[in-house]
């Protein structure tokens, strides 16, 4: 990496940077503060962001602070993360009419539009792509999704602070971004580094007034997000973590998570990579149209495993032991990768503060006794 | 197929009764062009809709050589299967797919085969019998073991007869319960296993029904030192894609419409009969 591949410029100037997509006809959208929550939606201007805000997450606790300074990019992320861009959470797929002796089908497509995400966090952006993967690149590219994310124009944001919830690290997916990205920015204090990670980045970067990066920013920039991956807890060995799950079915501990689990589904709706969905038919009330929409669905619901006149995981425990492991096992095996980005999200998210990284540590743990819950042992 | 959410419309041109509550419908897609594309492999399912009511996923039953009529053996068991089964000739349902993988009907050929099935319908194996018998000549000794709940629970009864006079056949069947004009065997159906002679060399055995029948059934085989490869078993779970992407079907690291529904035993045993899975 050479300092011409960067810039820098003063976050004073960002307004530049959203005035100029805005003049290539993307909407901006980034984090924006509605009651008391962060919540992704449309920046016209810089006094859109939450300036001078962070946020603290824990299990099951979700705060934002005021700090007072000018700090743009002090909130690490919201509840949403960029799955609802691509994968929209009800997605019309068809309309179909009733005719003549027959039905008339129409497949349905998204209105294609240039949304430019700012302010995407590198575990996000690497969810991205675990989505693009599942969506575009399997036996059927998902053309709903691939008219969605055609449009997408990402500018990540490399992250210096690290949650307590965070683990990125370990997945390998932070805290700086990798790849996926269109423009990357690092934010020191009132210097914001630019980085170009495609073409069109490029063409977006060549145009905006931005001075070089100096080898000093940069070497503030790696040293920062170097202590942010630093400060993050580990999680255990990534390579033996399939088998390990797999062989960890008859665990007592999945016993012990589902009497605290419950399955509210909340760790599915905010993780960047669930795929699961449900398709309705919803019929107008003239009986002469219908409209299939396809809708986010969750593994935690009794409904998910229904054949007919039986449930293949009624309990709990099945259901959860199903998430997890395919997170951490299956996932390998169907995709080639990890499902899970260490976002943490599942974590803040839990009403009851269930940590994934504490139920893996428990599982992984070879006898019964010694996978008891760790806050049972102080 | 370019879309796989795309439905084909198809008209059923006939209904035949199979019980009070199964019924297998032959239809024929209604467009001529997505008629002629339309080809599938012995075992596949397609997702079944009715208008404003909901899809489910039937695998087809008749032969795929003859892919203008497309039959699906359906039983009325749940909201949309309640529905369709108040449909006649001449109504329209909608149809998307052919999904997943069948049977190993080409690997299969010169073999013997061996099919389990167990519980009501088996609708599934159906087509794969139906399929070889029509192909007599190109395969070796068929032995077909049924087992049943009760008397009552014996479905394609005439099948069963047809199939007992092809040649170089056996068709074994077993209930569970006694009853008074019961004249076959009564226990579980890996009883009958014992009553079977074949070459575990030459054999192919393809089992659908119950997983525990599956579970417990498939290792008395290879005990009789059938290899796992030769066994296929073929699963359900709720499917609401076909295309391993809705994420219903998993069991263990595959997606059940996509990787099966039939699968090979020694790849799906670890997970075979597994509560929760």
């Amino acid at each position: 990496m050479s300092s011409s591949d960067h810039g820098a410029f003063p976050s004073a100037d960002l307004q530049r940077l959203l005035d100029l997509l805005g003049a290539k006809g993307h909407r901006v959208v980034g984090p924006t503060l509605r009651d008391g929550a962060v919540v992704w939606d449309t920046i016209a201007r810089v006094s859109d962001l939450p300036i001078g805000w962070r946020d603290h997450q824990a299990p099951a606790r979700y705060r934002l602070e005021q700090t007072g300074t000018g700090e743009v990019f002090g909130i690490v992320h919201g509840p949403q993360s960029l799955k609802p861009f691509a994968f929209a959470p009800r997605e019309p797929l068809l309309q179909i009419e009733r005719t003549n002796g027959g039905l008339s089908i129409y497949p349905r497509l998204p209105k294609p539009e240039k949304i430019a995400l700012l302010g995407a966090r590198p575990c996000d952006v690497a969810g991205l792509a675990i989505q693009d993967q599942i969506f575009l690149r399997g036996p059927y590219r998902d053309s709903p999704y691939a008219s969605r994310r055609e449009g997408l124009f990402v500018i990540a944001v490399n992250c210096t602070r690290a949650l307590p919830t965070c683990f990125c690290s370990s997945m390998k997916t932070g805290p700086r971004a990798q790849s996926g990205f269109d423009l990357a920015l690092t934010e020191l204090d009132d210097v914001l580094l630019i980085e170009a990670g495609s073409e069109a980045g490029k063409a977006v970067l060549t145009e905006l007034p931005v001075s070089p990066a100096s080898e000093t920013l940069l070497a503030e920039a790696s040293k920062r997000i170097g202590a942010c991956a630093e400060s993050q807890g580990r999680l255990q060995e990534q390579a033996a973590l399939p088998q390990a799950l797999y062989d960890a079915y008859d665990h007592p501990r999945w016993d012990d998570v589902a009497a605290r689990c419950l399955a509210c589904t909340n760790c599915t709706m905010v993780c960047p990579t669930c795929f699961c969905h449900t398709i309705e038919d919803a019929p107008t009330l003239d009986g002469q149209h219908t409209e299939r929409t396809r809708l986010w669905d969750s593994c935690f619901t009794h409904e998910h495993g229904y054949i007919h006149g039986k449930n293949i995981r009624p309990m709990i425990k099945d259901r959860y032991r199903m998430w997890l492991t395919h997170k951490f096992a299956a996932w390998h095996d169907q995709f080639g990768m990890s499902g899970c980005v260490g976002c943490g999200r599942c974590i803040t998210w839990c009403p009851v503060g269930i940590d994934v990284r504490e139920e893996l540590s428990a599982l992984l743990a070879s006898d019964g006794r010694s996978a008891a819950r760790r806050s049972d042992n102080p | 197929m370019i879309n796989p959410h795309l439905i084909h419309a198809a008209t059923i041109v006939e209904k035949m009764r199979e019980t009070a509550d199964i019924h297998t419908y032959r239809i024929r897609i209604n467009d001529e062009a997505e008629r002629r594309q339309y080809r599938f492999a012995a075992g596949q399912f397609n997702m079944v809709s009715l208008f404003g009511v909901g899809e489910v996923a039937i695998s087809i039953v008749s032969d795929p050589d003859e892919p203008e009529y497309l039959d699906h053996t359906i039983r009325a068991v749940g909201r949309v299967t309640n529905a369709v089964a108040r449909l006649q000739a001449g109504d329209v349902l909608g149809i998307r797919g052919p999904f997943g993988r069948g049977w190993p009907l080409d690997e299969a050929r010169g073999h013997d085969l061996v099919i389990v099935t167990g519980g009501l319908g088996c609708a599934p194996v159906v087509g794969a019998i139906e399929y070889i018998f029509r192909r007599r000549n190109q395969y070796g000794a068929v032995k077909i073991l049924h087992g049943v709940k009760t008397p009552e629970d014996l479905v394609f009864h005439e099948r069963f007869e047809r199939w007992e006079r092809q040649p170089d056949t056996e068709v074994l069947l077993t209930s569970d319960r006694p009853g008074k004009l019961w004249r076959y065997h009564v226990g579980v159906v890996t009883e009958l296993f014992e009553m079977v002679s074949f070459d575990p060399v030459q054999t192919v055995v393809l089992m659908c029904g119950p997983e525990i029948m599956m579970r417990v059934g498939v290792p008395i085989l290879l005990r009789r030192g059938l290899p796992a490869t030769s066994v296929y078993v073929s699963l359900e779970r709720h499917m609401e894609c076909g295309i391993g992407l809705c994420g219903h079907c998993q069991m263990g690291p595959y997606f059940v419409c996509k990787d099966g529904p039939v699968m090979r035993y020694d790849r799906i045993e670890s997970w075979l009969g597994r509560p929760g899975v």
